[in-house]
């Protein structure tokens, strides 16, 4: 392990060790990345494999998707407004913009359960077809990754309380940012490619 | 569920494999008792996060486990020699031609390579651990508590029988119903783990902790060998998590990825473990490469020819590995122009390899070799290698696949190219590196008998196979006819060959470690990379000073200069990481639960994976970090090692 300190530029790249998870951070979203193509490619083979159970397009609707859309998207630039404040210091602003984040996630993850439920109502689950096992697996596994951000960021917000910014907190808060707009983007395909496409079919 | 539905019963190889596990367990319990080890077993090795302590648990797994899946290859050899005795039934037949299979690839190659790299990677770089210790004894304890999942089935449960591969939906919860087949899923997934975070641990550590002056073009061809594994683990391994928790939610939620209901998609199983398989080979034999061309260039006593051309060749193998994965399939029916794009892309794979061959080659041509045991084990890959890379290029012609498919004369080829290749070099990069990691030579008249039984054994196994193959014998049955007979029974003779020649390798290892004079100098072999600056044993810090780079070779350039890793005026504390007993608790609760997902016992399973959270979020509230090993500390230490 090495000690190389800078003493100047954001607190979470000042130690090597900070680099070094950041870079290690990158990386695994890389495999993240492969992850979702994958989970995408099967669904995208499956696509159309309703067997008896409902289409796409008789259950998805645009409203609750674009709700879902806006708020996970108004929580990807929050998020960076607490990194913003973070590095300007601010131990409040960070903690007030984080949390913000984390509720507009929430109310996203409200959205995606509703939505399930609903669907299953309608004899569309796990179980009824190829295709909407791919879907089901494809948004849940989003889901789940909102899911674990959201107890993620929960315990960072207690170390911040409890320590302050320094570079191990602010680290951390960085790299749970990038998950976060990580999670981002993924959506921005799932809204396209699962949602708008599956409407007109 | 009754006693006995979980714990297998009937077959009398299996009760005899019960009675050895409970007499080594509590052999094992007895002897740590008696010689009061527990504390010693936990301190030093349970908790530890010194990468090289890491790796020798990981090598010692994997012998272990090249045991298990050599037991299974005799087994299969005893009962295709005397087809109509009944020694395993159909049934059974299946079981172990699965396990064999998923044990050698899963729980041996790759662990055995992982530990090779463990050990040797940050020594090569002049690193003083991995980027994240703690992320690596996690993975190992994810590999270990996998391989003990998959391991168990045999005893509790009932073992996979769809074959390594484990095509749906023969795999499917419809045709293999009980939880062999969740065994294989989650056994694989909680290994995979592991093997997904030493990518990332690895590729961190080569990009960052290289020693002051080292450009990426100066690294030892090891470690270049691991860099561009880690890319493949990493780009890789993910589409193996989703194949495998697709094939998990079809089989215990009851989704229809993979099933004939529904409008699942069997054959897209194949793709996706195909997508991974194809890369994991290459995953398990980039490294060997790597081994070789050290020892090669070792004991040629010359720079390695081609340095550049090497690296950029395992570069274009790694990207290409992506490319050829139908090759597994193309009797699948995917069309002419498919097949044909794919069979194309599967030999060009043979360019970038040839070009390794020959600098191998070229490295030995006019070089004054000196024949040691690791070095035997090197000269003996190249021709046996080329032979499965013929057979390679044959079996990429998708028309005459449809010939070759299934049949025996594949079994030979992929044989020829993970035991030659694979193998050889596990063989190979544990005698050359032994010293290094244990402080003594392994014996080298001992150590060329078990390679001489091993080479010749490996060829009068092997070698028939093509005939036999050729001949129409397919894989996977259980009895055969006549006129394959003959042959089968010289294959069988040449594995018994194999097997004696692993027993002595093992009995080296202890006649070594009784016997062999204890090394002085860090310098076993005259080396030419920074491992061989360290002493011997190698502190636990492993560089008092990190010498600076500015070429290839770079300990041949120090010895030159006379410098070493020890010089007092450049002394400063040295900053190390604690140990911990986290990891192991996290990955003992995970394999808790995946145990408890295998019997499909879901509450148990929740509760496992909660509790497994919980951990993380234990190691979240950790700010442990580490502590200083002070100047005269080291000053003790090194002058002790150094003999000054």
């Amino acid at each position: 392990m090495s000690t190389q300190e800078w003493s100047t530029g954001p607190y979470e790249y000042r130690t090597q060790e900070g680099r070094m998870t950041i870079l290690g951070f990158w990386i695994f979203l890389g495999a993240e990345v492969v992850l979702f193509s994958t989970l995408f490619a099967t669904y995208a083979v499956l696509f159309g494999r309703t067997a008896d159970a409902p289409l796409p397009g008789d259950l998805f609707e645009p409203g609750i998707t674009l709700a879902m859309t806006f708020l996970l998207l108004t929580s990807s630039f929050t998020c960076g407004l607490a990194i913003h404040n973070m590095r300007a210091g601010s131990l409040k602003g960070l903690i007030t913009w984080l949390i913000i984040t984390l509720a507009l996630g929430l109310g996203f993850l409200g959205f995606e359960i509703y939505e399930f439920v609903h669907y299953a109502h309608e004899g569309a689950t796990l179980q009824s077809s190829a295709f909407w096992s791919a879907f089901f697996v494809l948004a849940g596994t989003h889901g789940v990754h909102v899911t674990l951000g959201i107890g993620w960021a929960v315990l960072l917000l207690i170390q911040l309380v409890q320590r302050g910014l320094n570079p191990v907190t602010s680290r951390k808060v960085f790299v749970v940012s990038l998950y976060w707009h990580f999670l981002d983007v993924i959506w921005i395909f799932i809204f396209t490619s699962v949602y708008l496409i599956g409407m007109v079919v | 569920m009754k006693l006995d539905e979980f714990f297998v019963t009937g077959e009398p190889l299996i009760y005899g494999g019960m009675v050895s596990i409970v007499l080594v367990t509590s052999a094992a319990i007895f002897l740590l008792t008696y010689l009061k080890r527990w504390g010693w077993l936990w301190q030093e090795w349970l908790t530890t996060v010194d990468h090289k302590k890491i790796g020798i648990m990981y090598i010692l797994s994997a012998l272990a486990m090249l045991f298990r899946g050599g037991v299974d290859a005799l087994m299969m050899r005893i009962q295709l020699t005397f087809p109509n005795m009944n020694f395993l039934g159909a049934q059974h037949y299946d079981e172990i031609f699965t396990t064999h299979g998923t044990v050698m690839i899963i729980f041996m190659a790759m662990p055995f390579l992982i530990g090779l790299m463990n050990i040797v990677v940050p020594l090569q770089i002049g690193a003083r651990d991995f980027a994240f210790p703690f992320l690596n004894a996690l993975s190992f304890w994810s590999f270990f508590f996998g391989a003990m999942l998959f391991n168990v089935s045999f005893v509790i449960g009932g073992s996979p029988d769809a074959g390594w591969t484990s095509y749906t939906p023969l795999a499917g919860a419809a045709l293999s119903p009980g939880p062999g087949q969740n065994f294989y899923l989650l056994g694989l997934q909680l290994a995979g783990i592991g093997t997904l975070a030493t990518g990332i641990n690895l590729m961190v550590t080569i990009l960052k902790m290289r020693a002051p002056g080292m450009k990426l073009f100066q690294m030892p061809i090891f470690t270049w060998s691991t860099l561009v594994t880690t890319f493949i683990i990493i780009f890789a391994f993910p589409i193996l998590t989703v194949a495998l928790a697709l094939m998990t939610i079809d089989r215990i939620f009851g989704a229809q990825f993979f099933t004939l209901t529904g409008e699942g998609m069997p054959m897209m199983w194949a793709n996706l473990f195909w997508m991974w398989g194809h890369p994991e080979v290459y995953i398990v034999i980039l490294p060997a490469f790597g081994i070789f061309s050290e020892i090669i260039a070792t004991f040629a006593r010359k720079q390695l020819f081609g340095y550049k051309a090497m690296v950029w060749s395992m570069i274009l193998i790694a990207g290409l590995s992506f490319l050829v994965w139908v090759h597994h399939f193309f009797t699948m029916g995917a069309g002419a122009l498919v097949n044909s794009v794919f069979s194309v892309s599967t030999m060009l794979i043979a360019v970038p390899t040839g070009v390794k061959i020959f600098n191998w080659l070229a490295t030995l041509y006019k070089s004054r070799i000196q024949i040691t045991t690791a070095m035997l084990w090197a000269l003996a890959f190249i021709p046996s290698f080329v032979m499965g890379g013929v057979t390679g290029v044959m079996l990429g012609m998708a028309a005459a696949d449809y010939q070759f498919h299934n049949s025996y004369f594949l079994i030979a080829h992929f044989h020829y190219v993970l035991i030659a290749g694979t193998v050889f070099a596990c063989f190979a990069g544990l005698v050359y590196w032994y010293p290094k990691m244990f402080g003594h030579k392994m014996n080298e008249r001992i150590g060329k008998h078990s390679f001489w039984w091993f080479l010749i054994g490996f060829h009068v196994c092997f070698f028939p196979q093509h005939f036999v193959g050729l001949d129409g014998m397919p894989r996977r049955i259980f009895t055969i006819i006549p006129e394959w007979m003959p042959l089968n029974v010289i294959s069988t003779v040449g594995a018994f060959g194999m097997g004696v020649g692993f027993v002595i390798f093992v009995y080296n290892i202890y006649y070594s470690w009784k016997n062999s004079p204890r090394e002085t100098n860090g310098d076993a072999w005259d080396g030419r990379t920074l491992e061989w600056a360290t002493p011997t044993p190698v502190p636990f810090y492993n560089f008092a000073t990190v010498p600076k780079v500015s070429g290839l070779d770079a300990f041949l350039s120090m010895k030159k200069k006379g410098e070493t890793t020890f010089d007092e005026t450049k002394l400063e504390a040295i900053h190390m990481p604690s140990n911990t007993g986290r990891p192991f608790i996290m990955m003992g609760i995970l394999f808790f639960a995946s145990f408890a997902l295998v019997f499909e016992w879901i509450g148990l399973a929740a509760v496992g994976l909660i509790g497994t959270l919980i951990m993380m979020g234990i190691r979240s509230f950790d700010y442990d970090e580490g502590y200083y090993v002070e100047v005269d500390e080291i000053k003790k230490i090194e002058r002790t090692v150094r003999g000054l």
